[in-house]
């Protein structure tokens, strides 16, 4: 009698350790110190942010359904992380009904491999790339490289990347780290054939890749792409793109193999009417891109004879299965929250180690490949990597709630670190602060902080781990007298009862007073002075305590105060 | 109207300038202030660092001070922790509370508030008779602006303050790099963003720069006592309890409260 498996199913599996482009050598406070120190870095990505951001505000402010079009990203969203097996499965079939071919992957590795298995059968050892997150996220170039094939990447920004064999940090701009000049030298070290006059003027730096490309284009009978959008009601594939190198992949070629992620399937076709005005408007901030190319699977005689769609998971069914991190996979990749992120304004892309940087790659990386695959892992410092400004959240066009996911992640970090230093000083810190007493001895003890304090009341130096706050930045030595002090003496009762007889003299601010008789006798105008004073019985409630009377004066014996 | 004060464990402790302000505001306004004296800390440096557990009783702690149906408000400077109390309290108790705890916490969200969202949406009040005739700007804290959505409040509340001179800081909402543990993780990147905070405060060449929360400006008010800055800190309420029988005393010599 064969038996039915009734437990709970195994946790999804992340991407695996050691594949791909999910994971940086070092924590991101190491690596954005590096960054931080490379000034030219600062002042492109602080132009370039700048500029993307102002055009942004432009072009979702004159919308005046704006806010309208997020609530209903967001909820298409929503929708389809609901249901996505079954929209997924839809796609497929339709895919299938249209003549393309469609594969499942579980990982990259998988990926990797189908993709290179696609291209050998064409017999072709080249091919030209779409820029595509989901092939940067696997690594295919290099998977492909180590498999005697050559992947020609044929958007401006990625082909800078590429030729200097350096890693994107941008979404939208990969190249954003690199000016003009640096451009022009890595054209001229690695476009064969360049004029070695070329000069930096950008029209003559876009010709070079230009003509540089367009053979390319001509000549290669394989493309590889990422999507934007794969709809699960038509089968219809779309890339959205500025350049038209897209469009050129797109059509030219014999055979196209696009790898999408699984999360970007939309229900319906006319779902597109959301997002193709969230996306530029946006990501370039653009009131529509350019080129925005859509197929279904094969149409004899015209565009690619031979379309293969490869779905990848690659950690993201892992990150639906996180009730709360599963908004993660609602992301778009528009880049805009990585345009106004204050942290990755100053640390860059690279700093992150992932295909994913900034404010969504904090969340949407650590889901993907995890934060503990090894000791020390790089990823478990990207959820860290933020001071929760929000606005990420605000910028976002489907509305993902990028802060507190970022305090989620931080949690599970914690609950899955074991014991530490910082969990212990934190435990201890709780069990203070949650009972008076104690709290109120810290207190007087952080008052003999005052001694370390020099004559001026600054503290200019603390020792590790709180050194790098006074590398910086002084910090005040605690004050002679806590509030709760002050609002115990004699000095404090007579402040107070001096503002509430100011406020009484003038007109229009005795409206709300509370009369005589109410439980406790507070500071109140009008009321008999004699009644305030400190250490009297009843001077404040503290409610939540059968109405027992406590005086804050309690405390009034420490002879630090006063 | 009966006001439940809170005065956060940094107010309380390292700021209690701002608290006495707010106590002394409120007192001023007509209203009657109860500190309920068990109270201690929001928790929202443990949420915030990743710690869920072990703040629970702090949560507990706070809707039960605060609890009471005769505090028919309470407030506080800070918008952090204010928006801690509203936004993650809630986090707390649902995943590690009873549903005691999570009713009491949800009626103490609903009557919380930070001090000018307090003072503009609940008493209806822009106009407090402060007198503070100094140069000053004002930074939106994140969590004010962000989190709970103040927008102009703190502003409409300067504009009113007789004998101000209110100058814009530029790229004010801009955080300025605290973000809690975050400016001892990460603090080279903190750094980059407190230089480019100075920078515009200091363009502005206001006397005092302002703010609803005594942690932005713990930071903001240490990197300009390091630069040995002639600008000098001061907590949103600090101003509006300035009056001209009671007036602020700027002394020449004298650091921001930040920077004691």
């Amino acid at each position: 009698m064969s038996s039915t498996f009734l437990g709970m199913p195994a946790a999804p599996p992340r991407s695996p350790y050691g594949t791909g482009n999910l994971r940086g050598e070092r924590k991101f406070p190491a690596a954005a110190h590096d960054e931080l120190r490379d000034e030219q870095l600062r002042r492109n990505l602080g132009k370039a942010t700048r500029t993307i951001r102002g055009k942004r505000l432009d072009v979702t402010a004159e919308l005046p359904d704006w806010e309208r079009l997020r609530d209903a990203g967001s909820a298409i969203k929503t929708d389809t992380m609901n249901r996505l097996p079954e929209l997924l499965q839809e796609l497929e079939r339709k895919v299938t009904e249209h003549g393309g071919t469609v594969h499942w992957a579980r990982d990259g590795v998988e990926a990797n491999e189908i993709v290179t298995r696609l291209v050998q059968e064409t017999g072709s050892d080249e091919v030209i790339k779409v820029k595509s997150m989901a092939t940067q996220e696997i690594g295919l170039n290099e998977h492909l490289t180590s498999r005697g094939i050559t992947a020609y990447e044929t958007d401006l920004a990625e082909l800078i990347v590429q030729l200097a064999d350096d890693k994107p940090s941008h979404i939208l701009v990969p190249a954003i780290h690199r000016n003009r000049e640096e451009i022009r030298e890595i054209f001229r070290a690695a476009i064969p054939g360049v004029d070695p006059e070329l000069d930096s003027v950008p029209a003559h730096l876009a010709a070079a890749a230009r003509a540089y490309l367009r053979e390319k284009f001509m000549t290669t009978q394989v493309a590889v792409s990422g999507a934007n959008f794969g709809i699960a009601e038509t089968g219809t594939l779309s890339v959205v793109e500025s350049e038209g190198n897209g469009r050129m992949c797109l059509t030219l070629p014999r055979t196209l193999i696009t790898v999408m992620g699984i999360e970007k399937v939309l229900p319906r076709y006319q779902d597109l009417e959301v997002f193709l005005q969230l996306l530029p408007r946006s990501s370039t901030g653009e009131r529509m891109n350019p080129y925005t190319s859509m197929w279904t699977g094969v149409t004899p005689g015209d565009g690619p004879q031979e379309f293969h769609l490869v779905l990848l998971d690659n950690g993201r069914t892992a990150a639906l299965a996180d009730e709360v991190g599963r908004d993660a996979l609602n992301c778009i990749r528009c880049s805009a929250c990585l345009n106004v992120c204050p942290v990755y304004e100053r640390a860059g892309g690279h700093a992150y180690g992932s295909t994913y940087p900034g404010p969504i790659g904090a969340v949407l990386t650590p889901q993907l490949a995890g934060m503990h695959a090894a000791k020390d892992d790089p990823n478990s410092s990207l959820p860290y990597a933020s001071t929760l400004c929000g606005a990420c959240f605000d910028a976002c066009p489907v509305k993902i709630d990028i802060p507190s996911l970022l305090v989620e992640l931080r949690h599970q970090h914690t609950e899955q670190s074991g014991t530490t230093a910082e969990k212990l000083a934190m435990k201890a810190a709780a069990q203070v602060m949650k009972r008076p007493r104690l709290y109120t001895a810290a207190q007087k003890a952080a008052g003999a902080g005052r001694v370390v304090a020099g004559r001026d009341g600054r503290i200019s130096h603390l020792p590790p781990p709180f050194a790098g706050w006074t590398d910086s930045r002084d910090i005040p030595a605690p004050p002679k007298q806590t509030f709760r002090a002050w609002l115990a003496s004699a000095e404090g009762a007579a402040e107070l009862r001096a503002a509430a007889e100011e406020g009484a003299r003038k007109p229009g601010h005795d409206g709300e007073q509370v009369g005589p008789g109410r439980n406790g006798t507070h500071v109140s105008p009008g009321r008999d002075a004699e009644q305030v004073g400190p250490g009297r019985d009843g001077t404040h409630v503290s409610p939540g305590h059968d109405g027992e009377h406590v005086s804050p004066g309690r405390d009034d014996e420490d002879g630090d105060q006063g | 109207m009966r006001i439940g004060l809170f005065a956060t464990c940094l107010g309380d402790t390292l700021f209690p300038e701002a608290v006495r302000s707010t106590a002394v505001l409120l007192a001023r306004l007509g209203h009657d202030v109860v500190f309920p004296p068990e109270q201690t800390c929001c928790g929202q440096m443990h949420v915030n660092t990743g710690y869920q557990r072990e703040p629970l009783p702090l949560v507990r702690g706070f809707a039960e001070q605060f609890g009471d149906a005769s505090i028919e408000a309470v407030v506080m400077p800070s918008g952090s922790c204010a928006g801690s109390v509203r936004h993650q309290h809630g986090i707390v108790a649902e995943r590690y509370g009873d549903a005691a705890l999570r009713a009491g916490v949800a009626g103490v969200q609903a009557k919380t508030y930070e001090l000018s969202e307090f003072l503009v949406d609940v008493l209806g009040v822009t106009e407090v008779g402060a007198y503070f005739p100094h140069r000053v700007t004002y930074h939106p804290t994140c969590h004010s602006l962000r989190m709970l959505r103040v927008g102009e409040k703190p502003l409409r509340l300067l504009r009113a303050v007789d004998g101000i001179d209110l100058v814009e800081l530029p790229e004010a909402d801009a955080c300025c790099g605290f973000g809690g543990t975050f400016a001892v993780k990460n603090a080279d990147t903190s750094t980059a963003m407190l230089q480019d905070k100075l920078g515009n405060v200091a363009a502005t060449g206001a006397e005092v720069c302002t703010a609803g929360d005594s942690s932005c400006l713990m930071h903001i008010g240490g990197g300009l006592s390091r630069l040995r800055s002639g600008t000098r800190t001061l907590h949103l309420a600090q101003i509006l309890a300035s009056t001209r029988s009671t007036p602020y005393v700027m002394q020449t010599d004298q650091l921001s409260e930040a920077a004691r």
